[in-house]
């Protein structure tokens, strides 16, 4: 295709806790890695997204980065804003409105679970002031749901956690590099059984940036250009089990991480069984299984036996968050999106050190997902 | 359920409390039939806006359950110090129409909740503060 999109840069400000810096100062320093490592001026820039969620705006960034008069356009689409952005500026870039784009996520959240507002959602305080509105415990509900439907066994959340801290401690920029035992985290506080503490991420502060060329000219910039061959954001159909509903419809229906999912692998013209290297949302544990057949990697209930076998490890069939996912690197919403796409093409470019996928990868999957029901996901090829 | 006195409810506009038992409203369309808790002003199914109030029961059977281990953060106001905090039960319970209503449950024990079991409507005192009069939510309890 002669219309295809190339990132030729990636920049990230380390997740985890960072007092002295606001969100906005941590986007911006993601903003300049990845300017650095695509070789270019933030003046060369001609179109950029972004969003945060408690970070302020994206566009306030021009104030640190430079007013060059660009359009500038804020995004605010829960976890699935990167993956947003990034579809944004791909279009843009497609539509001839600039040559160079970026797509920037960042935030910074208090400390502790999210406590969103009913009104904020199209709630009544009823459903928040009783104790019913919380992230925690929908994904508790899906996951009970999802383990009883297809008879799989607690310890596949235990595994899918311990696998997470394991990449996390070979991932220099993580927030968390210990790794924990099967015990520790089967026997943590049970924060919304049968989800335990170190089977959450925590909401946390940090940076991504992405800088984005037509593929035709990506290698005036760089040496190892990665091309975007689909990059897909879609929402909820009425019957979906999402975040934030009292009452779920009669008749169930397909997630939004499936419909995204299906369009992008069509998009690109591949299936689940050429993807080399995988990024997955994992909020939890359970979202993480649940996300590994939707996204169309194994048939719901086949996860327990390939997370036994090690098949999502490094060095297994389907590497799964090789960087620890937001377990390890905890979620700063705004960011989330585009850390997954940064290692994914870590990974192509072959530049994972310790953690990265034996082999050549040339392609490599991102999927997210979030409140109220949107997911958005890429497929990333090696040039 | 006659009441001597009204209760203070969270929710008044979600029960009918003036049958045997309590039950729990919400909305049909009259264009094709989905039921919605609570109650809808719009089908998110077909698009129409046409709904009218309907009764969605007292029974049904458990359909997810999860316990609450943290104390929520605001707008959470059950009003109790950290330190009596006790974890509460959480939990879809399906009703006849096929809808699933997230409730409050009145156990909060593992070894008492199985997906499945049939379970009741009743009232929940959720926020009992010293010299307030106690706060009612529904919820549901094992049959």
């Amino acid at each position: 295709m002669d219309n295809e999109v190339a990132i030729i840069g990636i920049g990230l400000h380390p997740f985890g806790r960072t007092d002295g810096l606001s969100g906005q100062q941590q986007g911006a320093h993601a903003v300049r890695e990845a300017l650095k490592d695509a070789g270019i001026a933030w003046k060369d820039v001609g179109v950029a997204y972004g969003g945060s969620q408690d970070g302020g705006n994206a566009d306030a960034l021009s104030n640190q980065l430079g007013l060059t008069g660009i359009p500038f356009v804020n995004v605010a689409n829960g976890c699935a804003t990167g993956g947003s952005a990034l579809a944004s500026v791909i279009a843009a870039i497609q539509s001839g409105v600039a040559e160079i784009g970026v797509a920037v996520g960042f935030d910074k959240h208090p400390r502790g679970a999210f406590n969103p507002k009913p009104k904020d959602w199209g709630l009544e305080d009823w459903y928040g002031e009783t104790g019913l509105m919380l992230t925690t415990q929908f994904f508790a509900l899906k996951t009970q749901r999802y383990l009883h439907e297809h008879g799989i066994p607690e310890e596949a959340l235990v595994q899918i956690a311990q696998r997470a801290f394991r990449n996390g401690a070979l991932t220099p920029h993580a927030w968390r590099r210990k790794e924990l035992s099967y015990e520790e985290i089967a026997e943590s506080m049970p924060v919304n059984l049968p989800l335990r503490k170190f089977m959450f991420c925590n909401p946390a502060e940090g940076g991504a940036a992405v800088v984005l060329c037509s593929a035709r000219h990506a290698r005036k910039y760089t040496a190892n250009p990665v091309i975007v061959k689909a990059a897909v954001m879609r929402t909820r159909h009425h019957g979906s089990f999402e975040v934030f509903n009292p009452g779920l419809a009669a008749q169930q229906s397909p997630a939004p991480t499936v419909m995204a999912s299906r369009a992008a692998f069509e998009l690109a013209g591949v299936g689940p069984k050429d993807i080399d290297v995988i990024q997955i949302q994992d909020t939890d544990s359970g979202s993480e299984l649940i996300h590994m057949a939707e996204n169309g990697f194994c048939e719901h209930g086949e996860q327990a036996l390939l997370l036994k076998n090690g098949e999502t490890d490094i060095g297994g069939r389907l590497p799964i968050n090789t960087d620890g996912g937001c377990l390890a690197n905890g979620e700063p919403v705004g960011a989330s999106g585009l850390r997954q796409v940064i290692e994914i093409c870590t990974q192509l470019r072959g530049q994972a050190g310790l953690r990265q996928v034996p082999g050549t990868p040339r392609l490599g999957y991102t999927h997210v997902y979030g409140a109220p029901g949107v997911s958005a996901v890429t497929i990333l090829q090696a040039s | 359920m006659k009441l001597d006195s009204p209760l203070k409810l969270a929710c008044p506009e979600l029960l009918d409390l003036d049958g045997a038992e309590p039950a729990l409203m919400g909305s049909r369309c009259r264009a094709c039939g989905e039921v919605y808790f609570p109650a809808s002003r719009g089908c998110t199914r077909c698009c129409a806006t046409d709904m009218e109030v309907c009764s969605l029961g007292s029974h049904g059977h458990l359909w997810s359950w999860t316990l609450q281990g943290f104390q929520p953060k605001a707008p959470y106001n059950g009003g109790e110090a950290e330190a009596d905090f006790r974890p509460y039960g959480v939990g879809y319970v399906e009703m006849p129409s096929g809808v699933k209503v997230e409730a409050r449950l009145t156990v909060a024990d593992p070894a008492l909740l199985k997906i499945g079991m049939p379970m009741r409507l009743t009232l929940q005192a959720y926020r009992q503060v010293a010299g307030e009069e106690p706060v009612y939510t529904y919820a549901f309890a094992p049959v």
